[in-house]
């Protein structure tokens, strides 16, 4: 137990006199999620805020074969622009962002109107730019409305009831909460807080073994009277206090991002407050030594600084599967996802911003399985370091 | 004193050391000699206790190397053949960490780095990092890391590899220092030059054999050869069925 103190104190110190480490574990591992976030979600939301303040801007051709339309669309504030187009010169107009959205009236408009058969209408517009998607999904809606407006007047000029081509009546009712939109923004912010976690281990576990074995100080090491198990040991708990450290700045960051957020603005809230953030550090805590025993254990077999960087690059990807299959099947927390370390931590933690309440149950499965994997891992690494193929 | 007792290793189809027996005895420094790839390393690890052999058994002070390991390595200092040192930590550390691990008090630590940083003149670096040190300064280090809890054997495996010609000077002086104090010195290397100017005791070593072991006189006269060099070839030579 004193051995395994002394190697942990050891390994923190030289680790922390380190540049490459501390600025992988302190500064951009758990920083780059929060910084990114801040920077993301500020920008979709000015975009939606700008979109649907704006008056819509709509370039019309052919506007003397549709004076009706030209006048409903005028009276709904929309921005005209006249310019007479051909099909191929509003292609171009749209692809080179003149216009976001042309509206074509063809010649023969006005005969098909007042023969009261469908009068066809091109609407010009890049599906792919979201820019200009909303403006287009605007027109359409300006258009149809006209459309039944028109056709509702035609039946009651008839003696038929408009109601009678009204079959349905559909009223939506959304029952997204404003955190629960959120949560489909946030969604994987879970991703860089595990991120975070891995990045504050990654150098520390790398120096630790493949590095001990790079300089030559390994065989002196293994040549004490200090049993392997304790060397492993206290070199995973300096791992495992990078890991901390690195997930608490992480945390910090993203609480403080949050508070200049704007995500009110698009009647969200963000639940992610100082008690959020503790909850968040309580969840990932089992995930830490897990995270530190895979990492080590994958190190201890590689023979250079270089080797382990290229097999830990690998490893920090490890978590996001799956957290991506999760938002593939839109999986919600249930316990039998629990006994799946990363999964579990990103569910549990997406029911806390949620607001969700989270089963005790739930949390114990996760935490469990976590460290029952960990110490799985733990036991490996000792046993690779009792070898003697570990000298290399 | 080591005792290395019918030692043998095989690394696969390999007979990497072959009944090996020899002894390294008190204020005297034995070399282990032989070219490279003639088991050594593989002799020494075994002695250290980081490798099992496959039969045989060594002894450091009479204790078995894998029946009670920590308490035989208490008695032995051990300088591997990478001897690499902790770059962000100071000299001080260095020899430190190793002393603690060896279950060194604080107190007792303070005493035995300062008498060691005196004894191999080390005291204008010793609160300096390791980074950027020079040879010689490094293999004092390495030194002092393998001295630290006053071990009365030392074991080093090819020492003066890689050390230029002022830092060779100083490190045989340092051996020969720790050998007055009474302590088992055992050192492999491949350089004749190396063994002769410095070794009480000769152990020739080739393909994972023990092919000679005495004074240097008594294996120049045994061989009938003017230069331990000219006898360390005629054994070799015997062994590989060339002369």
């Amino acid at each position: 137990m004193r051995a395994l103190l002394i190697v942990f104190l050891k390994e923190f110190l030289e680790n922390l006199r380190d540049r490459r480490t501390l600025i992988s574990a302190l500064l951009l591992g758990p920083l780059f999620g929060p910084m990114l976030f801040g920077a993301m979600v500020s920008r979709m939301l000015n975009q939606g805020v700008v979109e649907s303040d704006e008056p819509l801007r709509l370039t019309v051709s052919g506007k003397e074969h549709a004076p009706g339309l030209v006048r409903y669309l005028e009276s709904q504030g929309v921005t005209l622009v006249f310019a007479p187009l051909s099909e191929s010169g509003a292609r171009t107009v749209v692809r080179s962002g003149a216009a976001p959205v042309v509206l074509i009236i063809p010649d023969e408009y006005g005969a098909r109107f007042t023969a009261a058969v469908p009068a066809p209408v091109l609407l010009v517009a890049d599906s792919a730019d979201s820019t200009t998607r909303k403006s287009a999904d605007r027109a359409r809606l300006l258009l149809s409305a006209y459309g039944s407006g028109i056709a509702q007047l035609r039946l009651q000029v008839r003696g038929v009831s408009p109601l009678l081509a009204v079959p349905v009546a559909v009223n939506e009712i959304d029952i997204a909460t404003p955190t629960g939109r959120a949560v489909v923004v946030l969604g994987f912010m879970t991703y860089f807080v595990l991120f975070a976690v891995l990045m504050g281990g990654l150098y520390v576990a790398i120096d630790s073994t493949a590095g001990e074995r790079e300089r030559g100080s390994l065989e002196a090491l293994l040549s004490l009277p200090v049993a392997r198990g304790s060397l492993v040991g206290g070199k995973l708990l300096a791992t495992c206090a990078y890991m901390c450290l690195s997930l608490a700045i992480s945390l910090t960051a993203f609480v403080f991002v949050f508070r200049f957020v704007p995500l009110e603005r698009l009647g969200m809230s963000a639940n992610l407050g100082v008690r959020t953030a503790l909850a968040f550090f309580a969840i990932c805590l089992p995930f830490i030594p897990l995270g530190a025993a895979l990492m080590t254990f994958v190190a201890s077999f590689t023979r250079s600084y270089r080797e382990a960087q290229t097999y830990l690059t690998t490893v920090l990807l490890v978590p996001t599967l799956p957290i991506a299959f999760a938002s593939i099947y839109s999986l919600k927390t249930k316990a039998s996802l629990m006994f799946i370390p990363s999964l579990s931590q990103h569910l549990l933690m997406t029911s806390v911003l949620k607001d969700e309440p989270v089963e005790v149950v739930d949390v114990l499965a996760s935490a469990g399985s976590s460290l029952a994997i960990a110490l799985v891992l733990i036991a490996l690494t000792a046993r690779h370091w009792r070898r003697e193929t570990m000298l290399g | 004193m080591i005792e290395a007792a019918a030692l043998s290793k095989r690394f696969g189809t390999v007979d990497a050391v072959t009944q090996v027996s020899f002894s390294a005895r008190d204020g005297e420094i034995t070399g282990l000699l032989g070219p490279n790839g003639a088991g050594k390393s593989t002799c020494l690890r075994m002695m250290y206790g980081v490798l099992t052999p496959d039969s045989g058994s060594a002894c450091i002070d009479g204790i078995d190397i894998r029946g009670e390991t920590s308490a035989a390595r208490a008695h032995l200092g051990v300088l591997p053949h990478a001897a690499g040192l902790y770059n962000n930590l100071t000299a001080r550390e260095n020899i430190a960490y190793f002393g603690a691990l060896q279950g060194l008090g604080r107190e007792a630590l303070r005493g035995r780095t300062a008498q060691l940083a005196r004894s191999l003149g080390m005291e204008s670096f010793i609160e300096r990092r390791v980074k950027g040190f020079s040879q010689g300064q490094r293999i004092k280090v390495a030194l002092a890391r393998a001295l630290v809890h006053d071990p009365g054997n030392l074991i080093l495996d090819e020492p003066t590899n890689g050390l230029d010609v002022m830092a060779v000077r100083g490190l045989r002086d340092m051996l020969r220092a720790l050998k007055d104090q009474g302590r088992c010195i055992l050192f492999s290397s491949h350089v004749m030059q190396e063994v002769a100017a410095l070794c009480d005791r000769v152990v020739i070593i080739g393909r994972g054999r023990v092919l000679a072991d005495g004074t240097p006189q008594a294996i120049r006269e045994r061989s009938g050869t003017q230069t331990l060099e000219e006898a360390f070839l005629q054994v070799l030579g015997d062994a590989e069925g060339v002369s």
